[in-house]
């Protein structure tokens, strides 16, 4: 039967990538000079099954290059070396080859034999280093891998003489001598004597020990190799010669003692007898089942059984149930999360047949009853929701995994000391937040690792350890997952901020900033405080694209620092996409959903603060800060009886760094909405990020702060600008 | 028809392994590791052990000498799937009981042959 071996890359795949990070996080854990065997073991038993797969699957390239790995990894399992650093960042390197090859045999791609040969090289030439015997093992195997098997050479009849006298206890490994004379049988045609020389006395035998030697004539076009191989697994421990019987040897005839058998086989004995043995055997009250098949071998020469042929195996195809989908991402879920589910849909099934019970013979004598129901058809429904809505989250842990190795090779680059602390990692989020939120964190973090912890040199200098610590915390906080990134660092120097906000024009010459709008600055776009562009984490472009990506997760991001201390980053996300805590407001007729993140505040607007500015916009006056109005009814085109200002409600929110107030009739409840997609089903509005269904069966369109600044084309902190100075002129 | 424990930490291995065995109609038992296969093959006698040698929790070599232990496990054939050259590992294998060991890489073919000859 032929099975097609490709329907298993997938899987093979997969895993190796959890063994690259299993290796990978192995490695980061082991110090030079450690003898953390656990460690060791784990990452050679990650490289020795990528090695295996890779064989069995038909990637030689893939094989050859983990085994050169696993050859030196081998050597610091058994202590026969050092774990040095070099090691570790070799194996590295290795590692991340691996993945590399890894995605392009998956892409059924090449992979660069260029680089993996130059670590190749690296590796033979550090095992040759000292002198050990890892190289001419790594030789040597593969040239028996590479051994095929060319044993066709020449087909001839002849007859074999066999000798084979097993250990006592050949049956305690499952070897049964029948099977290899089964399998001589497959060879050619047999005859079988048995030497019973060694059995003892019928009160010393122990039915599980074997004492029978035996003499095989073999005629067949069989090499010795082949007979040597049926006899593979026991050679070890077994007496056996396998000779070519006299050239001219007709094949053995099925006489009992006959003596030809003796010029091949020396050591045999004179007494050879074929008494049978198997009647005592078998009333032998314990004797084994395995006796019982030797002994019909015992009792009488075989001759040329023939072999039931082998391939008349059936080959019932399976369905491929394997369920391996091609490309289409999955996930993993525990059995409990789907236990959970089957529960909750049980409780449910109840609740519904409580209510319907109710609906077929209802009075109003009942309508206590049905609002218990009621009532517990919210909690079903609302657990029911959550434990949907658990199913896509993954622990976060499987984001901050990468972190460690970015850290290390980080350090070395930029010569810094900084320690990684990991908190919070099983704090569950959506796996779809968890992929699109990878890049802003890695840009945090570069960050911080980059301009926020200082040099070694100058943190001693400020009476700081020398090692700086960057941790990675998340938790849930209420609706949302927070997601810190703090450094112990130099922390945001605010003068320095304010001017170069100054220099740029972000921010007007006499306006005063809290410390806290200052450091929010960094998120301006084309905004960077660096002195140095490094290479590491580029020219601080970057930070208004974080901020931006992390808002289109309908998230937020701050940050807190103190000068010398360090700085906070904290990244506030939804736990999902599917679902949105909204604010219903009505304008007109019409309900609206704002995304209650974006909402800042809600205020009963005073006319004496609202002003009219150039270029037709209309701002209102809070506190310091100068938000512009949009008015809804004008943007959505609504009529509606709230249309004065002064009178009106104002819902202050944010979106995109600009603050804005929007004009809205009412506030109505808040709940949660379940997110359906506008463009799918429609087409993309400006200004509308989706649409939900509300409990009366009415669609209402869910906004889109950031889309509607953009409409509005307005920006607070022009404003800021051109109303300060328009103060400033009348004053 | 003969059971058969395929024991291996590599789902991918596993998966080649069972498709192979079930489309010769044999019935197969995974396990995971040692440990899992001991525990499963407590619970169903198997006709045949196929166990990888390096996996978590407990090794193959632990797992045969385990079963041998047990009186159901005496005689039973029992192959390790080893990618290791040295005889090391083979004659551990051997002393804890192996019957003997399939060497990978293999393919389907050679599977089902050395099992057809071990389980006629």
């Amino acid at each position: 039967m032929s099975v097609d071996l490709s329907q298993f890359h997938q899987v093979f795949f997969e895993e190796s990538v959890e063994g690259l990070d299993i290796m990978e996080a192995g490695l980061l854990d082991l110090q030079p000079g450690s003898e953390d065997l656990e460690s060791i073991n784990s990452i050679f038993r990650a490289a020795h099954s990528i090695k295996g797969g890779a064989g069995t699957f038909g990637f030689p390239s893939l094989a050859d290059f983990t085994h050169v790995l696993e050859t030196l990894l081998d050597e610091l399992r058994e202590g026969k070396r050092e774990v040095t650093k070099e090691a570790i960042d070799l194996f590295l390197q290795a590692v991340d080859c691996l993945r590399e090859m890894i995605v392009a045999l998956q892409q059924g791609q090449e992979t660069d034999a260029e680089r993996a040969n130059e670590l190749k090289v690296a590796f033979e030439l550090m095992l040759n280093e000292d002198g050990s015997e890892g190289d001419s093992a790594a030789a040597s195997e593969t040239a028996a891998s590479n051994e095929a098997p060319a044993q066709t050479a020449e087909i001839k009849v002849q007859t074999w003489t066999i000798y084979f006298k097993p250990e006592n206890d050949v049956l305690r490994t499952g070897n049964e001598p029948l099977r290899m004379f089964r399998e001589l049988t497959d060879l050619g045609d047999i005859t079988v004597e048995a030497i019973e020389k060694d059995l003892p006395a019928f009160a010393s035998l122990h039915p599980e020990e074997c004492y029978l030697a035996w003499n095989i004539q073999l005629t067949g076009d069989a090499t010795k190799e082949q007979i040597e191989e049926v006899f593979e697994w026991v050679v070890d421990d077994s007496e056996l010669t396998i000779e070519p019987a006299d050239a001219d040897a007709t094949p053995v005839p099925d006489k009992k003692d006959d003596k030809t058998a003796d010029s091949a086989a020396e050591k045999v004995p004179e007494q050879v007898t074929n008494a049978s043995v198997d009647d005592e055997i078998k009333t032998d009250a314990v004797a084994a089942s395995n006796v019982e098949a030797i002994a019909p071998v015992a009792s009488s020469s075989v001759a040329s059984t023939s072999a039931p042929k082998k391939d008349a195996v059936a080959t019932t195809k399976q369905a491929k149930s394997s369920g391996l989908g091609g490309e289409a991402t999955s996930i993993r879920v525990s059995i409990d999360k789907v236990d959970t589910l089957i529960n909750m849909v049980g409780e449910l099934v109840i609740t519904q047949s409580m209510l319907g019970e109710l609906g077929t013979e209802f009075d109003m004598s009942r309508i206590e009853k049905l609002q218990q129901g009621l009532q517990q058809l919210e909690l079903n429904t609302r657990e029911l929701q959550e434990n949907v809505m658990r199913i896509r989250m993954l622990p976060i842990s499987f984001n901050f995994n990468r972190f460690p190795r970015l850290v290390r090779d980080m350090c070395q680059k930029l010569d810094k000391k900084i320690e990684l602390k990991l908190t919070g990692e099983e704090t569950e989020l959506d796996k779809t937040v968890m992929e699109k939120i990878g890049d802003p964190m890695v840009h945090l973090v570069r960050n911080a690792l980059d301009h926020g912890i200082e040099m070694p040199e100058d943190r001693i200098a400020a009476g700081k350890p020398e090692t700086g610590t960057l941790t990675l915390n998340a938790f849930h906080q209420g609706g949302n997952i927070v997601i810190e990134i703090i450094d112990d660092g130099g922390g945001l120097n605010c003068e320095k901020i304010l001017s170069k906000a100054r220099a740029k024009g972000l921010v007007g010459e006499n306006e005063d900033l809290t410390q806290e709008q200052i450091q929010n600055l960094i998120f301006q776009p084309g905004f960077s405080t660096a002195d140095v562009v490094s290479d590491v984490s580029g020219r601080g472009v970057g930070m208004d694209v974080v901020r931006r990506n992390i808002e289109a997760l309908k998230g937020s991001v701050e940050v807190e620092s103190v000068e010398g201390q360090g700085s906070k980053f904290s990244i506030h996300l939804p736990l999902t996409l599917a679902i949105l805590d909204g604010q219903l407001i009505s304008v007109g007729v019409e309900t609206y959903i704002l995304p209650l993140v974006s909402i800042v505040e809600s205020i009963q607007m005073e006319a004496a603060k609202v002003n009219a500015v150039a270029g037709g916009c209309t701002v209102y006056r809070l506190r310091e800060e100068y938000i512009p109005i949009i008015r809804l009814h004008e943007l959505f085109e609504i009529d509606t009886e709230h249309k004065e200002l002064d009178k009106g409600l104002l819902v202050i929110v944010e979106g995109g760094g600009e603050k804005v107030g929007l004009l809205v009739d009412e506030l109505m409840a808040q709940q949660q909405v379940v997110i359906k997609s506008l463009e799918s089903n429609f087409q993309k509005v400006e200004g509308v990020s989706g649409a939900t269904i509300l409990g009366d069966g009415t669609v209402a369109l869910i906004l889109d702060i950031t889309g509607m600044v953009k409409m509005a084309g307005i920006k607070q902190s022009e404003l800021n600008i051109i109303t300060a100075m328009s103060d400033h002129e009348a004053a | 028809m003969a059971v058969i424990l395929a024991v291996d930490d590599s789902a991918s291995m596993r998966q080649m392994v069972t498709f192979t065995l079930k489309g010769a109609g044999y019935d197969v038992v995974e396990a995971v590791d040692g440990q899992d296969g001991l525990d499963k093959a407590k619970v169903n006698k198997v006709d045949l052990v196929l166990s990888d040698v390096n996996m978590p929790v407990m090794d193959g070599i632990t797992l045969i000498k385990e079963l041998r232990a047990l009186p159901d496990y005496k005689f039973t054939p029992m192959l390790m799937l080893t990618t290791e050259s040295s005889g090391d590992k083979k004659i551990a294998g051997k002393s804890a009981g192996a019957t003997g060991w399939i060497v990978k890489p293999f393919n389907p073919d050679q599977l089902l042959s050395t099992i057809q000859k071990v389980l006629r």
